[in-house]
């Protein structure tokens, strides 16, 4: 006899037990939109005693700020263009031939966002001192590298694994050299891999906190600055705005790394 | 020229590999793996107590201090929270991983994958945030058990011993709350591709068999999953074990590995102590990595 269980329409438990996880996951969020108009500079105290928007105004001012999403910006910027060049080259390399040590590969591309951030951030620290290296720009370029390539490596040698491989075969004899075969079918095919990729790598050194502080000697970036103003809050209400500002910043990203691989009918940005 | 270049390359596919895995290798082996090894390096050595300075010479000694009760506790506490979130993690994600792999439409499954891994993307310091504002004392959950007249609950649970502290926002309980939030896409997303992967005829007919919804999901649907809930709680695991900001912003003064790490290597400039106490995290979760992919864990990465 065929029980009731498991049928073809969730149960009632289910469904809220996903809804509620849903909640869990997104109304923080709608809060802190709530507080960046809070008219309370002292506490967080709920319900908000008043609504104001003039603290926009206050932190759109604030040179510390703008140093901060400056440098924030540049050091992404810098970190993703070397981890698409290294994710791209790895992706090829394993996709491409059979040798010894393949499977290590990529463990060794995902050691660095397996293992805990404090992990590579203690380790960069460490070689630093050790070679008396001083903190600058570049030493919180190469830490973010790190753990940027993986996200474009996957991303690439997925796409690479879809790719059909008698259109390379075809271009070569058709008469193209490698460099042609390469700028005309492989690049065009792989080509929103690495977009996609390389936004997923510009989101995750954006917002990376705990290596940076390791590596990053008196310099903030803009996940700097809110961590400091969380461990000993100064300005509770710019804290606010530019916690809802940076949401709406790293929204664009995602959505459009979303629309791109809609698009191309495949799974970007999926864990897959 | 280049067609030369071309032709060469082609008849020595050992020379190309070699040329596309250089760069990364280098870059991966040189910076990553040479400062994980002097990270190694200088958990044998030891901080002269008297000058304040790094001794360079082999010693153990270092290593013997994470053996003194304070250090064992920053262990045992931070390992505890590691295990009790990915735990929670595992029971808040499933049914959404299941909702999603098994009853929702093409479309509404693009929203909801959308909907789980936006909260991913967006910034981890700013959702940290948000829970020292709905934690606060002055904040939403004091001000709803107060609508609700049952505040004596949640200052009964504020007293308890070792997870309370004088307000949500200040206690071991505001950082497992904060912790769960935090992690919960990374054990959704593996969760459900394992789901993904169950035929449904698989379930039916383990319906038709006689078995109950408690049986199919025990003997049938759990194992399955098994690889996809490992995957997740690689992520939950490792990623509480080596956070320094949810204790820093929600925790009190009773120290977690990645605090004392922190501090360690910081005020105290003792990087070799810094070091050792960084290698209980690694060697845990090299051994949790190994399990995982012989359970077949990373399949459903």
């Amino acid at each position: 006899m065929r029980s009731k269980s498991f049928g073809d329409k969730p149960s009632l438990g289910l469904t809220l037990g996903a809804i509620g996880a849903l909640l869990f996951l997104h109304v923080p969020l709608w809060i802190i939109f709530l507080y960046s108009f809070t008219t309370d500079e002292a506490t967080y105290s709920f319900p908000l005693p008043g609504l104001t928007t003039k603290w926009f105004g206050v932190a759109l001012q604030r040179a510390d700020l703008w140093s901060a999403l400056t440098l924030s910006v540049q050091v992404a910027l810098v970190a993703t263009f070397f981890a698409l060049i290294l994710g791209t080259l790895a992706a090829a390399a394993v996709y491409r031939s059979d040798f010894f040590g393949k499977d290590a590969i990529s463990f060794l591309l995902i050691l660095p966002i397996a293992l805990p951030g404090i992990v590579t951030g203690i380790a960069l620290r460490s070689a630093i001192g050790t070679l008396n290296i001083p903190f600058s720009y570049w030493t919180i370029v190469i830490g973010h590298a790190t753990f940027c390539v993986v996200v474009v490596y996957n991303n690439v040698l997925a796409r690479f694994r879809r790719m059909q491989g008698s259109q390379i075969e075809a271009s070569m004899d058709l008469g193209a050299n490698s460099f042609q075969t390469f700028r005309y079918v492989v690049l065009p095919n792989i080509a929103t891999a690495l977009l996609a990729g390389g936004m997923l790598a510009f989101a995750l050194s954006f917002d990376e906190v705990i290596v940076t502080t390791f590596t990053a000697g008196q310099q903030a970036t803009l996940p700097i600055w809110i961590f400091s103003q969380l461990v000993r809050p100064r300005d509770r209400p710019v804290t606010n705005v530019v916690a809802t500002i940076v949401i709406l910043i790293t929204f664009l990203p995602i959505f459009f790394a979303q629309r791109i691989s809609s698009q191309s009918s495949d799974t970007e940005g999926e864990n897959k | 020229m280049l067609n030369h270049i071309s032709t060469y390359l082609y008849q020595r596919p050992k020379l190309i590999l070699r040329l596309l895995l250089g760069p990364p290798m280098l870059y991966m082996l040189v910076v990553y793996l040479g400062s994980l090894f002097t990270l190694l390096v200088n958990s044998f050595f030891s901080l002269n107590d008297f000058t304040g300075l790094v001794v360079y010479e082999f010693t153990l000694r270092t290593y013997a201090k994470l053996f003194e009760a304070t250090n064992l506790g920053i262990f045992f506490r931070t390992a505890s929270m590691a295990m009790a979130v990915t735990l929670a993690d595992i029971i808040i994600a499933f049914p959404l991983a299941y909702y999603i792999a098994r009853f929702s439409s093409t479309r509404l499954k693009t929203y909801l994958y959308i909907a789980v891994t936006l909260p991913l993307w967006s910034s981890y310091l700013v959702r940290v945030y948000a829970w020292k504002l709905i934690l606060a004392k002055e904040g939403i959950v004091s001000w709803f058990f107060e609508l609700f007249g049952i505040q004596f609950i949640l200052d009964k649970l504020l007293s308890i011993p070792e997870i309370g502290g004088s307000s949500l926002s200040l206690s071991p309980i505001g950082m497992f709350i904060a912790f769960c939030y935090i992690w919960l896409p990374y054990m959704i997303v593996p969760i459900q591709t394992a789901l993904e992967r169950v035929p449904k005829s698989l379930i039916e007919a383990s319906s038709d068999l006689g078995a109950n919804a408690a049986q199919t999901f025990r003997n049938v649907l759990l194992p399955l999953a098994l690889p996809g809930v490992i995957a997740g709680s690689i992520f939950t695991f490792s990623l509480t074990l080596g956070d320094f900001i949810i204790p820093q912003v929600l925790g009190n003064s009773r120290y977690f590995i990645g605090q004392a790490v922190y501090s360690y290597q910081g005020t105290a400039g003792n990087i070799p102590l810094a070091a050792a106490f960084t290698m209980g995290p690694v060697v845990i979760m090299i051994v949790y990595l190994l399990i995982a992919r012989r359970l077949g864990a990373f399949d459903a990465l």
